[in-house]
């Protein structure tokens, strides 16, 4: 859009902006929210413009990794056996767990035999490391350098050492996308690991912070409180720990308590993450079988007469 | 030729950098300070070389970053595109503030494109950001001296060299 000569423009004059054309792409841009806000066609769109997308997420990690690498390389010895130290400690410890642990296993696997019990407990995991980059400071959202390449799919739960960080919302060739469980948008629904309530915790937008309101007055819950996922929802997969209540009040109406609580997983921090890989049991009725089988109806009916 | 083509780097080449600085992490504290350093050169841009900016220019430009940071596609195109329209509006009397005077309308610009933000996403349902998303409009002003000079800079730089 050549402006006519610009030297010649009044100082007060409307220039080579109109407002038609202002008002014309306005109405772009807007059509273009709503049909997204409708058919979250970005996701879409930004699954095909994959390729072009993670080189600049990767370019923009870049200077982190560096000033990673560089502050490895002039850390100084006594650090670094600082550092050594540490981590063996905490190898041992977690040796001496994993020990208590595996005779802890060894006998829920005899009783499991004795009760007959099929379904088992196995985690398939899967390691991806955060890219650190900032998509938008108040929306809680992470990138993972692990993508539909490694088998990355929509809604897997996100864990670190401590306990449950959030799910996949958006899959890209070899990056993807996760919702913190801190995002303003999120909820997730946990049990209180002591007495079993069950309630919801939303995110609350501050990284250390989520919500529990709606819990009845009655309720047995009180600050120290351990939050597990409670496995309702179908999206997280039962018993994985998830905060600590750090704070009871009254919501405003006085009819029901509302709760703080502190999530357990280190959200701000980057480094590796767990991505949980078989995905918990849909909940609800099972979806409608392709071939409603008239002989199949008949042959699991056909037990009955003879009981 | 080979003029205009480095002044066409110049260009290009500060916006990706603006949006690799979009991207750049920062520690937890430190990021609602973050300025909105694409709308910082687009207003350069559109105060500097108003022939190579326009409403058409701001929409792609805002999809671009949609595509990267954002959850809805045309939010920031909408922003861009009211902010380098008042910018190119007012261009004539922009160019001529004193550079402590320019960098309040830059305020002015920032905070009014906060207020789009918040009716986009109030529209599209998403919870109204706390009380530390409006400190970013702050920073861009305290960064928009640095923008300027530094580009101003590069730029009769590259004049000087070539002459």
């Amino acid at each position: 859009m050549p402006l006519s000569s610009p030297d010649k423009v009044s100082l007060f004059a409307e220039g080579a902006v109109s407002t038609a054309r202002l008002i014309a792409y306005l109405t772009l841009a807007m059509i273009v929210m709503v049909v997204d806000h409708r058919g979250n066609y970005l996701e879409h769109l930004r699954a095909v413009a994959g390729t072009l997308v993670e080189p600049v997420y990767r370019m923009a990690a870049l200077p982190s990794d560096v000033a990673r690498a560089g502050r490895l390389a002039v850390a100084t010895q006594t650090q670094l056996v600082d550092e050594n130290r540490d981590l063996r400690e905490a190898l041992l410890l977690a040796q001496v767990r994993l020990n208590r642990m595996s005779a802890l296993t060894a006998q829920n696997d005899r009783l499991k035999k004795l009760l007959d019990v099929q379904n088992e407990l196995g985690l398939g995991v899967q390691l991806a490391r955060l890219i650190d980059i900032d998509l938008d400071p108040f929306r809680h959202r992470v990138v993972l350098d692990a993508g539909s390449a490694q088998m990355i799919k929509v809604g897997q739960p996100v864990l670190d050492a401590f306990g449950i960080m959030g799910q996949i919302v958006e899959v890209l060739p070899n990056t993807s996308v996760a919702l913190l469980i801190t995002d303003p948008t999120h909820a997730i629904p946990v049990m209180v690991r002591r007495t079993g309530l069950r309630t919801i915790a939303y995110g609350t937008g501050a990284i250390d912070r989520l919500q529990l309101p709606n819990i009845p007055i009655s309720a047995d819950i009180k600050v120290g409180d351990e939050l597990v996922t409670s496995g309702l929802g179908g999206r997280f997969p039962m018993g994985f720990e998830v905060g600590r209540i750090v704070e009871i009040s009254n919501d405003e109406s006085g009819m029901f308590a509302a709760a703080t609580a502190k999530p357990a997983a280190a959200l701000d921090r980057s480094g590796e993450v767990l991505l949980l890989q078989d995905l918990p049991q849909p909940m609800g009725p099972p979806a409608p079988e392709e071939t409603p089988a008239p002989d199949a109806a008949a042959a699991s009916s056909s037990p009955e007469p003879g009981r | 030729m080979s003029r205009r083509r480095v002044q066409t780097f110049i260009f290009v080449g500060s916006i990706v950098l603006a949006f690799l600085l979009q991207l750049t992490p920062l520690p937890q504290a430190f990021l609602p300070l973050k300025p909105y350093w694409i709308a910082l050169v687009l207003i350069y841009w559109s105060i500097e070389a108003p022939e190579r900016m326009g409403l058409g220019f701001a929409f792609l430009i805002g999809l671009a970053g949609d595509l990267l940071t954002g959850q809805l596609l045309g939010e920031q195109a909408l922003r861009l595109i009211v902010l380098v329209f008042i910018v190119l509006r007012f261009r004539s009397r922009l160019r001529f503030f004193p550079l402590s005077q320019q960098a309040l309308a830059v305020l002015a610009l920032l905070l009014n494109d906060r207020i789009v933000v918040i009716m986009v996403r109030g529209f599209s349902g998403d919870p109204i950001p706390s009380l530390g998303f409006w400190v970013s409009p702050f920073v861009g002003m305290l960064a928009w001296p640095f923008v300027f000079l530094l580009l101003d800079d590069v730029r009769a730089r590259l004049r000087a060299h070539e002459t």
